[in-house]
């Protein structure tokens, strides 16, 4: 019954997930569905066209000196070899621009680390090969297992829009609420990872590490296991489901009043 | 008495090696050694790209076609294990033995018997790791960097093969770096003072210390693991009380080092060449020193950004942030160096020295990813995904791979006497080049794109970019057989090399002649 209403929802929210989820071309990170994963987007492009505009220089004056020295030319050789002021001011700037870097992903990293005063918090715990989720201080716990057929995997029947990122029991979770992942294993290390939150955190067997997101539109987000994990690695996707705080309500009481 | 007194006279009239078998079993020269692990390695670089390109072929679309994922994770694991300690190290480790000795004008290396030991010993560990394929349950499959408890309590029973296949190779390095630490410092020719060496010795005297630095905690690493998998320990073992982020902190404090091992000598060949093919001194030659050295510091102080997903404290987070992201400083240094060496030089552009080019330019590209990954908060999203792939691609062969390429074109004349067809090598040249910007760019935008790496499978969305990926590692792969055929060309019927094949180059290796002769230097050189 849980179940079936479960698919249900997911179909519901299939519907309005973002079009560019399925993009053939992707070539960048995702900004992604928190105000968090915005900002790391935000960094890694301006680290991203640091590094472009520093790549340009060098290869522009790469580009110059094999250009106009050639030998075929009748270039003479000069010969300097040394010169302390040109290397005092390469070793300075190159550091200044890093402390332009370092600035920013400071504040983001704090930020990242504050997972207190969560309204939910969700214990992950890695298998070989699948996801299980608690509701800590409700009753809710479920294994979440992938469901893309073999037959997709073995080229015996077309794939599907979600192949390989499609599982039984998605992560149910509401938006607009502050919610800590307490993240453990139960055997290998596994990570856990859905770019649209904007980081993954190592599954680690013995120890539980903390992360936390705020969502902020419904929708279905997808996300796979990102630490080699043995034979199924590429087979433990992740599909977390938000919902309106409402919907995440009734969910919950569904949910518990059925196991109770 | 007098009999074994006159044989060893004779020995010592004849000089010249031993006919058969006999020569490369029980060499002690420098010359035979070096040509022995340049051989060896490039063997085992083919073996490793093989099984590249097996890996590539089954991700040319999605779902599974040729293997099957266990046994997809041993290729990914024996390629990385085979390219690393197989292919890169020993390729350099060749180098130093051909070249040292004749760039600072010694006959021979320091520890001649112990050269001969320390390459059978390279051999015999290469032959136990590459044997697991063949085992019952298969090799390794927990990636090159074995983390625990995956290599351990869930490893396949070769492991404790691979474990041995470690500690021998572990030996060889550390005595190959042992005999290079000793020939630098003990045999230079009379006024060759520690400012006037190449930098080919400068880079590769600093690589030897990180080797003897390093190699024995990879060591203990695997000794733990022997430890958990036979004799009831828990050092990894969280059931049992262990610590499976130890076996992390205490790889990762070799396996950084490891990574500028494999680079530094390469940035010694691009500043031998360059210079030599621009017709102008070094630029900042002190400068390129220090540069070496620091980064070679700093190297010890940046593990845990290979963990800034394992749940490090911020504080420990920040701090491995900005050391790394203070190596590329000196790393920045180095590139400004070479190109100022460049400009207003009279540049032509033989094999070397496109190679040589081709480095800078493509090095540049992962370091600047590099910096990118520096930064800890986005590393959140770029770890463990085909974007660090493409980033250590993108160091390792434009790094390594093309500093080893340049130097066999710039001293193979003096190794065989013969010229290389300058046409073929500069094919070489531009269908690497081509092949691999096709194989491993794309790799940035599918790791970006949200593809984690060592997937033998993969969601639809990645499918375009991957199989661009496939052809242009196809391509990369195909052109390296032309590397075999151009040797073997001009070995069989190249132009005879003159002592000091190109003009611009400078230093003691151009004063013998070519090929160089079996022993060289008896006489030490004077330098000025």
């Amino acid at each position: 019954m849980s179940v079936q209403a479960l698919r249900a929802g997911a179909l519901a929210t299939a519907a309005t997930a973002p079009a560019t989820a399925f993009a053939e071309w992707g070539v960048n990170m995702p900004q992604g569905a928190t105000a968090m994963s915005n900002t790391i987007y935000d960094l890694h492009m301006w680290v991203f066209w640091i590094c472009v505009v520093i790549g340009l220089g060098v290869f522009l004056a790469i580009l110059w000196s094999v250009l106009a020295y050639r030998r075929s030319k009748g270039a003479e050789p000069a010969h300097f070899h040394e010169n302390t002021t040109v290397e005092i001011i390469w070793t300075i700037i190159p550091f200044l621009i890093l402390v332009t870097m370092a600035i920013p992903a400071t504040a983001t990293l704090v930020d990242m680390y504050d997972s207190s005063e969560a309204e939910v918090e969700i214990k992950v715990t890695g298998y070989q090969w699948r996801w299980q989720y608690e509701y800590m201080g409700e009753d809710i716990s479920f294994f979440s297992s992938p469901t893309t057929p073999s037959g997709q995997q073995n080229n015996l029947i077309k794939k599907s829009d979600t192949y390989n990122r499609e599982v039984d029991n998605p992560l149910v979770l509401p938006v607009d609420t502050k919610i800590r992942f307490l993240i453990t294993s139960n055997d290998v290390i596994h990570s856990w990872w859905v770019p649209e939150f904007g980081w993954k955190q190592d599954a680690i067997p013995g120890f539980i590490n903390k992360n936390w997101t705020r969502i902020q539109e419904p929708g279905t987000y997808r996300g796979l296991c990102a630490e080699l994990c043995g034979q199924g690695h590429a087979f433990m996707p992740i599909e977390v489901k938000a919902v309106p705080k409402e919907e995440y309500r009734e969910w919950v009481a569904e949910q518990t009043g059925e196991s109770g | 008495m007098s009999a074994v007194a006159d044989a060893h006279a004779v020995d010592h009239d004849h000089h010249g090696p031993a006919k058969g078998i006999a020569r490369w079993l029980f060499t002690t020269n420098h010359k035979d050694i070096g040509t022995m692990y340049l051989v060896f390695s490039f063997a085992m670089f083919l073996t490793g790209g093989a099984m590249a390109m097996l890996i590539r072929a089954e991700l040319f679309e999605p779902g599974m076609q040729l293997i099957q994922p266990a046994f997809y994770n041993q290729m990914t694991t024996m390629h990385g294990l085979i390219m690393v300690f197989g292919a890169v190290m020993p390729a350099f480790v060749g180098l130093a033995n051909w070249m040292i000795p004749l760039m600072i004008g010694a006959p021979d290396m320091a520890l001649p018997r112990m050269n001969n030991w320390s390459f059978w010993l390279l051999v015999t560990g290469a032959l136990i790791l590459t044997s697991t394929l063949f085992m019952d349950g298969g090799a390794p499959n927990f990636g090159w960097t074995f983390y625990a408890p995956l290599s351990t309590t869930y490893g396949p029973d070769s492991t404790t093969f691979f474990i041995f296949a470690i500690h021998i190779m572990g030996i060889s390095s550390i005595m190959g770096a042992i005999n290079v630490i000793a020939t630098i410092i003990n045999m230079r020719a009379p006024g060759m003072t520690f400012m006037k060496m190449p930098m080919f010795v400068w880079t590769w005297l600093i690589t030897a210390f990180l080797l003897i630095a390093v190699m024995p905690v990879l060591a203990s690493v695997v000794t733990m693991m022997l430890m958990d998998i036979h004799f009831g320990t828990a050092f990894f073992d969280a059931a049992g009380g262990g610590d499976p982020v130890l076996f992390q902190h205490v790889f990762w404090f070799f396996g950084h080092p490891e990574v500028y091992i494999m680079i530094l000598p390469a940035f010694g060949i691009i500043s031998q060449i360059i210079p030599a093919f621009s017709r102008k001194p070094l630029f900042g030659y002190t400068s390129m020193v220090y540069a070496v050295a620091a980064i070679a510091i700093l190297s010890f102080l940046v593990w845990a950004h290979h963990m800034f997903t394992v749940g490090m404290p911020i504080a420990g987070e920040l701090f491995f942030m900005y050391a790394t992201m203070i190596i590329a400083v000196p790393t920045g240094v180095k590139i400004f160096n070479w190109i100022s060496t460049m400009f207003r030089g009279s540049l032509t552009f033989e094999t070397p020295m496109l190679f040589a080019i081709g480095f800078v330019v493509l090095f540049t590209v992962g370091g600047l990813s590099g910096v990118m990954l520096a930064i800890a908060p986005a590393d959140f999203q770029y770890h463990d995904t085909y974007f660090v792939v493409a980033h250590f691609h993108y160091v390792l062969i434009p790094g390594a791979i093309y500093g080893i390429f340049a130097a066999v074109y710039y001293w193979l004349p003096k190794w065989s006497g013969r010229m290389y067809s300058e046409a073929l090598g500069k094919a070489h040249f531009w269908l690497s080049f081509i092949g691999l910007n096709v194989a491993f760019f794309p790799m940035h935008f599918v790791g970006l794109a949200g593809m984690p790496r060592r997937y033998v499978d993969y969601p639809i969305q990645f499918a375009n970019f991957n199989m661009i990926s496939s052809i242009g590692a196809f391509l990369f792969g195909i052109s390296q057989l032309l590397l075999v055929y151009i040797v073997y060309r001009a070995i069989r019927s190249g132009n005879k090399a003159p002592a000091r094949p190109w003009d611009g180059a400078q230093g003691l290796e151009w004063t013998v002649p070519s090929p160089a002769p079996y022993h060289t230097f008896e006489q030490p050189p004077k330098v000025d």
